[in-house]
């Protein structure tokens, strides 16, 4: 590492302050997968630099085939505190999970 | 295969630019200033030391004297070494090392392209796989250049300083000899200087973009693809790269 940092004469400009470059969520369809899903998140200043980090950081053991991003603060997100409301109304009906009618074949995958 | 020097010599360059850009490369590896580049940084250094291993792979098979491709990387000295000066210099800072990768990109990507169709079908399938490759480092290196040349006052005038002082490495690229005329003459490589227009005019639009300004003058360094005479810093670089052969020779894992 001898020779990183060492070639120029420190700047006369002054520094601005440090800010992070924004929050960006990765989603990647694999190989056989139907959709996209949540595979983690990493800092870009614009799209294009994020879809280009996902590719390196997200896709290196040949992972995906397609790759979405969005910018963190775009996805409105249910609130834990809600968790009774939301969510346990549905555990006593189990009526509504399709498993009590056959599915044809030629329906193919759901 | 029958031993044809010619050929051989050029393989050491294709490998061997490839090696010590590699090697640079890796030098940023846990450096780089945003963890996203560290880990882009070394997917481009893993993907030129692959690049590596079919060139010199592919030169130990024309030699025909048993020095594998390892054999060729890691016990070589300076003057066998047959790679541009541009790749052997300093990382220097972020930016510097990223002007230095663009040029390279640039070049790398039209000779490849070019080596496709080499009447060696061994050379051209070792750059169909390898085009594939250096089309991202390109597209990355350039995003980078525009990104910080039309970034702030400070990141301009490093990226200014950087080509300023790497853009005389470049002529050495579109350099013609000897062996480039064996080359050209049996189909198997293009002539180097035909590869200038196309780099030019892609190098130009880029660094338009980004607001950068190409030197006068068309001095160029020259000696490192001939091995006539490499710069100070390649030694220097191998006592890194070449440290563990060369305190425990002959030692393989």
């Amino acid at each position: 590492m001898s020779s990183v940092g060492n070639e120029y004469p420190q700047s006369k400009v002054e520094t601005p302050k440090r800010s992070e470059w924004p929050l960006w969520e990765v989603f990647i369809r694999g190989q056989h997968g139907m959709n996209h899903r949540h595979v983690g998140s990493l800092h870009a200043v614009d799209a294009e630099m994020a879809i280009k980090n996902a590719r390196d950081v997200y896709t290196r053991r040949n992972e995906g085939v397609s790759i979405w991003v969005v910018e963190a603060h775009h996805i409105a997100a249910s609130s834990p505190s809600d968790k009774g409301p939301f969510y346990e109304p549905a555990e006593s009906k189990i009526y509504r999970h399709p498993t009590f009618f056959d599915i044809p074949d030629d329906v193919g995958a759901m | 295969m029958a031993h044809d020097p010619d050929l051989f010599e050029f393989l050491c360059r294709m490998g061997d630019n490839t090696l010590v850009l590699g090697h640079r490369v890796s030098e940023w590896c846990g450096f780089a200033p945003v963890l996203e580049e560290d880990i882009a940084l070394a997917n481009i250094a893993l993907d030129l030391i692959g690049q590596t291993r079919m060139w010199l792979g592919l030169a130990d098979e024309v030699e025909g004297a048993g020095r594998s491709a390892d054999d060729l990387a890691m016990l070589r000295d300076v003057w066998d070494f047959r790679n541009v000066l541009l790749v052997e210099q300093p990382n220097g800072d972020f930016g510097q090392t990223m002007m230095r990768q663009f040029l390279f990109d640039a070049w790398h990507l039209r000779m490849l392209e070019a080596l496709t169709t080499s009447t060696n079908t061994r050379i051209a399938e070792i750059a169909a796989k390898a085009v594939k490759e250096v089309s991202y480092h390109v597209e990355r290196s350039s995003g980078t250049v525009i990104g910080l040349g039309d970034g702030t006052v400070e990141s301009h005038s490093r990226m200014q300083a950087a080509l300023d002082l790497l853009w005389p490495y470049v002529g050495e690229l579109f350099s013609t000899d000897k062996v480039d005329v064996a080359m050209t003459q049996a189909g198997i490589a293009p002539d180097p200087a035909s590869l200038r227009a196309g780099f030019d005019a892609y190098v130009g639009g880029v660094l338009a973009e980004a607001m950068l300004t190409i030197p006068d003058g068309d001095f160029a360094h020259k000696g490192g693809k001939t091995g006539f005479r490499h710069s100070e810093h390649l030694g220097h670089m191998l006592t890194q790269m070449q440290w563990l052969q060369r305190a425990y020779p002959g030692s393989s894992w």
